[in-house]
C-alpha cells in the first residue's frame, strides 16, 4: 500500500518497519551477549596442569597477599611504613619464587570476617593472614579453602590483668570477655564456657585493634585470643607486667597459610614453598650461605639430595609450575623457617616467644618437610 | 482525492501494523527478552555457585551457632541453631532503632526549633550543633562516644551513683522490680554492679551517636519546614496575641508537618541503615551476628541475602508507616 506523501506525516506510525528494527538488533543483541557469556563459561572451565592463578600473578607482575596487619611478629606496621613479621615473610618468598623479586608484592589488611571472601573472590592470591586450619574452613561445603602447611602451632588462651583476681577460667563467672567476632577463640571461648557451666558476658569487636582498646581502658575483665597473639599484644602495652595469660589452654590453634581450592596447581605450589624453607632450616641451609651451598651442589655429583632440591638436577620445580631454583629463590630472599621464627616471634624478637611446637621434628618439634623427590 | 482517503478507512489492516496491536507487541516482546535476561543470569549464576561449590544451602540455619551473644532480648545460648542468632540480632538492631528513632525525633525537633527562636543564645547552641554534627563521619562519632566518653567512666565503687541508678564503665544500671514485685535498686556484688535493668555502654555510645547524628539532619528538616510556612501566617498569629510557642504549636506545626514528613522519612531510614555501624563500638546487631555466622559457616551469599532482605524490609515497614504518617497530616480538601 503506497500513500500519497501528504497522508504519510498524518498517520501515527510514519514508519512501520522500525519497531521491528528495533526488536531484531535488541533480540540480536540479546543472544550476541548470550553466547559470549556462554563461551566465556567454557573457556574458564578448562582444565589442566596450568595455574590460572599463577598465570595471573605473573602478568600482573605482582603478588597479593591477605594479612592481619595488626599482630605484632606476625604482620604488623613498622614505623617505616614497611610490614613485617612471620605472614609478611612468608608473602615475600612466595613473591620471590613467582616473580624473582620478594618486593613484588602488595599486603592488603583484611579483617577476620571479610578474609575468606576476599580470598574466594579472587581478590587476594593467597591469605597469610594468622589463619587458623580447621575442618569448616578446608572441606569443600564449607569455606572451601586449601591450607598451605602449619606454620605456626599456637593455642588459644585467656589473658586478664592482675588487678582482677582473674587466676582461672572459673574466675571469669558473671564478668566481661572481649573477642574479636568471628575468630575461632569466640567459638571456643563459648564452647568452653558452656561445658564449664559458666555464664559470661562476651563483648564482640569486629577487629584486633578495637578489641584490645577496649581491654586496656577496662572495659572487659578478660580477653581471648591465639596465645602467640596476646603475648604480642602485651608488649606493646605500657605495663606488660600488669598482665597475665591464664594457665588453662583452650584450643589448639594451627595456623597456616591459604589458598583457594579451585586451583590446586597454585596450592601446591604454596605448599612445597613453605616446606622449602622448613627442610633447608634441616640442612642448614641459610639465607647468609645459601648461595655457597647451591655453589657445592654444582661442583659435587654426588650430593643428589641437595642437587635435587636446589633443581641443579631433576625438575622438581617444573613439575609444580615454578622454576627449577625455586627453593634458592625463598631461602634467598628471607631465608630459612627457623630464621624466619627467630626473627619475627622468637627471642630475637620483641616478642620472645619461645618455639616450643614450632621447633623442627628433628629437635622434638612438629615442624617437619616431606622428602624433596 | 476523496475515493482514496474511503479506500484507505475501509482497507483491512493487516494485525502487524495495527495500532493498537504494535504497542502491545513491542511490550510483549520487551518483557520476554527482560525474562530470559534474568533466567539467564539467575541460570548462569547458580551454574557458576555449584561449579565454586557455593550452591544456596539454608540446612545451616538449623546447626547450633556455637557462639554466645550477651544483652539479647530474646533468651539466646550458644546451643541454639544459627536461625535463633541472627534472629537475636536482628531484635537487638529493631530495639537500637526504636529507641534511637525517638530520641532522634525529640533532638531533632527541639533543636528545629531552637534554630528560629528569638534567643539569639539558643539559636546559635542550635546551628552550632547541626554545622559540628553533620559534618563529621557518623563512623569517628560513635568511635568517640564509645573509645573516648563510655569508656571513661568510673567501674566499681567509684561509679556514678544517683538514687536507683548507677552509671558505670559497665553500663547503666537503673533499679526495677526483680523476683515478685520487689523494687530493687543496683549493688555491686563482688565488684560487679547487678541490677534488674541494665543497658551496656556499648549500646549507650551507639543509641547516643545514632540520636545525635540522626538529631542534627532532622533539626534541619524541622527548620525547613518551618521556614517553608508563610511569614504571614506568623504575623497574623502576633496581630492576634497569640504566643510564641502557641503560634508554633497550633498554627505554624500542622503545616510545616506536610514538608516535614517526607524529608523525615528519609533520616528515619538513614538512622536504621547506619545502625549497622553497631559493630564499631561492640555492640551484637544484626549485622554484627551476620559476619560471625558466615565466617563459621562460610555460607557468604546466603549470609549477604538475609541480611540484604533484613535491612530492606526494616526500611520499607518504615517507609510504609510514614507514608501513612503523611496521609495524615496532607491538607484534607472537602
Amino acid at each position: 500500500m503506497r500513500l500519497p506523501a501528504r497522508f504519510r506525516n498524518q498517520l501515527p506510525l510514519r514508519c512501520g518497519a522500525c519497531h521491528w528494527r528495533t526488536l531484531i538488533s535488541a533480540l540480536s543483541l540479546t543472544l550476541l551477549s548470550a553466547a559470549l557469556a556462554a563461551f566465556a563459561d567454557e573457556g574458564a572451565g578448562s582444565g589442566g596442569v596450568a595455574s590460572p592463578r599463577l598465570a595471573a600473578i605473573q602478568s600482573r607482575g605482582r603478588l597479593i597477599c591477605g594479612t592481619n596487619g595488626q599482630l605484632p611478629g606476625f604482620s604488623v606496621l613498622e614505623p617505616d611504613g614497611r610490614y613485617e613479621g612471620l605472614d609478611v615473610d612468608l608473602c615475600r618468598a612466595l613473591a620471590a619464587v613467582v616473580l624473582g623479586d620478594a618486593a613484588k608484592l602488595e599486603l592488603r589488611p583484611v579483617s577476620t570476617n571479610d578474609r575468606f571472601a576476599s580470598l574466594a573472590s579472587g581478590e587476594v592470591d593467597v591469605l597469610s593472614r594468622n589463619t587458623t586450619l580447621s575442618l569448616t574452613r578446608d572441606a569443600p561445603g564449607g569455606n572451601a579453602i586449601s591450607f598451605a602447611p602449619i606454620t605456626y602451632y599456637d593455642a588459644g588462651g585467656v589473658m586478664a590483668p592482675r588487678r582482677e583476681g582473674v587466676r582461672s577460667l572459673a574466675g571469669l563467672a558473671g564478668r566481661t570477655v572481649c573477642v574479636v567476632s568471628g575468630s575461632t577463640n569466640e567459638a571456643v571461648m563459648a564452647d568452653r564456657m558452656r561445658l564449664l557451666g559458666l555464664a559470661y558476658t562476651p563483648l564482640r569487636f569486629q577487629n584486633a585493634d578495637q578489641t584490645f582498646s577496649a581491654y586496656q581502658s577496662g572495659r572487659c575483665s578478660a580477653v581471648t585470643s591465639d596465645r602467640a597473639g596476646l603475648a604480642a599484644r602485651r608488649s606493646l602495652f605500657p605495663d606488660p607486667q600488669a598482665h597475665e595469660l591464664l594457665p588453662e589452654t583452650l584450643s589448639k590453634e594451627p595456623m597456616a597459610m591459604a589458598t583457594q581450592q579451585a586451583d590446586p596447581v597454585w596450592s601446591d605450589a604454596v605448599r612445597w614453598i613453605v616446606y622449602a624453607v622448613m627442610q633447608a632450616e634441616e640442612w642448614g641451609i641459610t639465607r647468609a650461605n645459601v648461595a655457597t651451598r647451591l655453589k657445592e651442589a654444582r661442583a659435587n655429583p654426588d650430593a643428589a639430595e641437595l642437587r635435587r632440591f636446589f633443581g641443579v638436577e631433576g625438575d622438581l620445580g617444573r613439575q609444580l609450575g615454578l622454576p627449577d631454583d625455586f627453593t634458592y629463590r625463598a631461602v634467598a630472599a628471607v631465608g630459612n623457617y627457623g630464621e624466619i621464627i627467630d626473627r619475627n616471634v622468637g627471642l630475637r624478637s620483641s616478642l620472645r616467644l619461645e618455639r616450643g611446637l614450632n621447633q623442627l621434628w628433628s629437635r622434638g618439634g612438629l615442624i617437619v618437610a616431606p622428602p624433596f623427590r | 482525492m476523496a475515493d482514496t482517503i474511503n479506500a484507505l478507512s475501509n482497507e483491512t489492516i493487516p494485525w502487524w501494523r495495527n495500532r493498537r496491536v504494535i504497542p502491545l507487541l513491542v511490550q510483549a516482546v520487551v518483557a520476554l527478552v527482560v525474562l530470559i535476561m534474568i533466567a539467564f543470569l539467575l541460570g548462569n549464576l547458580v551454574r557458576n555457585l555449584t561449579a565454586a561449590g557455593l550452591l544456596l544451602s539454608w540446612r545451616w540455619l538449623n546447626q547450633p551457632a556455637g557462639f554466645d551473644i550477651s544483652e539479647t532480648v530474646l533468651p539466646f545460648n550458644a546451643g541454639l541453631p544459627y536461625w535463633r542468632a541472627l534472629l537475636a540480632g536482628l531484635v537487638n538492631t529493631i530495639r537500637a532503632v526504636l529507641v534511637g528513632l525517638v530520641g532522634a525525633t525529640v533532638l531533632g525537633t527541639l533543636a528545629g526549633m531552637a534554630s528560629f527562636s528569638r534567643n539569639g543564645l539558643l539559636r546559635g547552641i542550635a546551628r552550632v550543633y547541626v554545622e559540628l554534627i553533620r559534618n563529621i563521619p557518623l563512623l569517628l562519632q560513635l568511635v568517640f562516644w564509645y573509645f573516648v566518653v563510655f569508656l571513661s567512666l568510673p567501674n566499681g565503687t567509684a561509679a556514678i551513683q544517683l538514687p536507683g541508678l548507677v552509671l558505670a564503665k559497665s553500663g547503666l544500671y537503673l533499679a526495677g522490680f526483680a523476683d515478685g514485685l520487689r523494687w530493687v535498686g543496683p549493688q555491686l556484688v563482688n565488684d560487679v554492679w547487678q541490677a534488674p535493668l541494665r543497658l551496656s555502654v556499648e549500646f549507650g555510645a551507639l543509641l547516643t551517636g545514632l540520636i545525635v547524628y540522626s538529631g542534627a539532619f532532622i533539626a534541619e528538616v524541622v527548620r525547613g519546614g518551618v521556614a517553608a510556612v508563610p511569614k504571614g501566617q506568623w504575623e497574623a498569629a502576633a496581630s492576634l496575641g497569640i504566643s510564641w510557642i502557641t503560634t508554633l504549636r497550633t498554627i505554624v506545626l500542622p503545616q510545616a508537618l506536610r514538608v516535614i514528613v517526607p524529608g523525615l522519612n528519609t533520616q528515619y531510614i538513614s538512622l536504621a541503615k547506619n545502625s549497622s555501624l553497631a559493630v564499631a563500638v561492640g555492640y551484637t546487631d544484626l549485622y554484627s551476628v551476620a559476619e560471625t555466622t558466615l565466617n563459621q559457616t562460610g555460607r557468604a551469599v546466603e549470609v549477604y541475602l538475609l541480611l540484604l532482605s533484613a535491612y530492606l524490609v526494616l526500611d520499607l515497614f518504615i517507609s510504609v508507616l510514614m507514608n501513612g504518617v503523611n496521609h495524615l497530616v496532607q491538607i484534607k480538601e472537602r
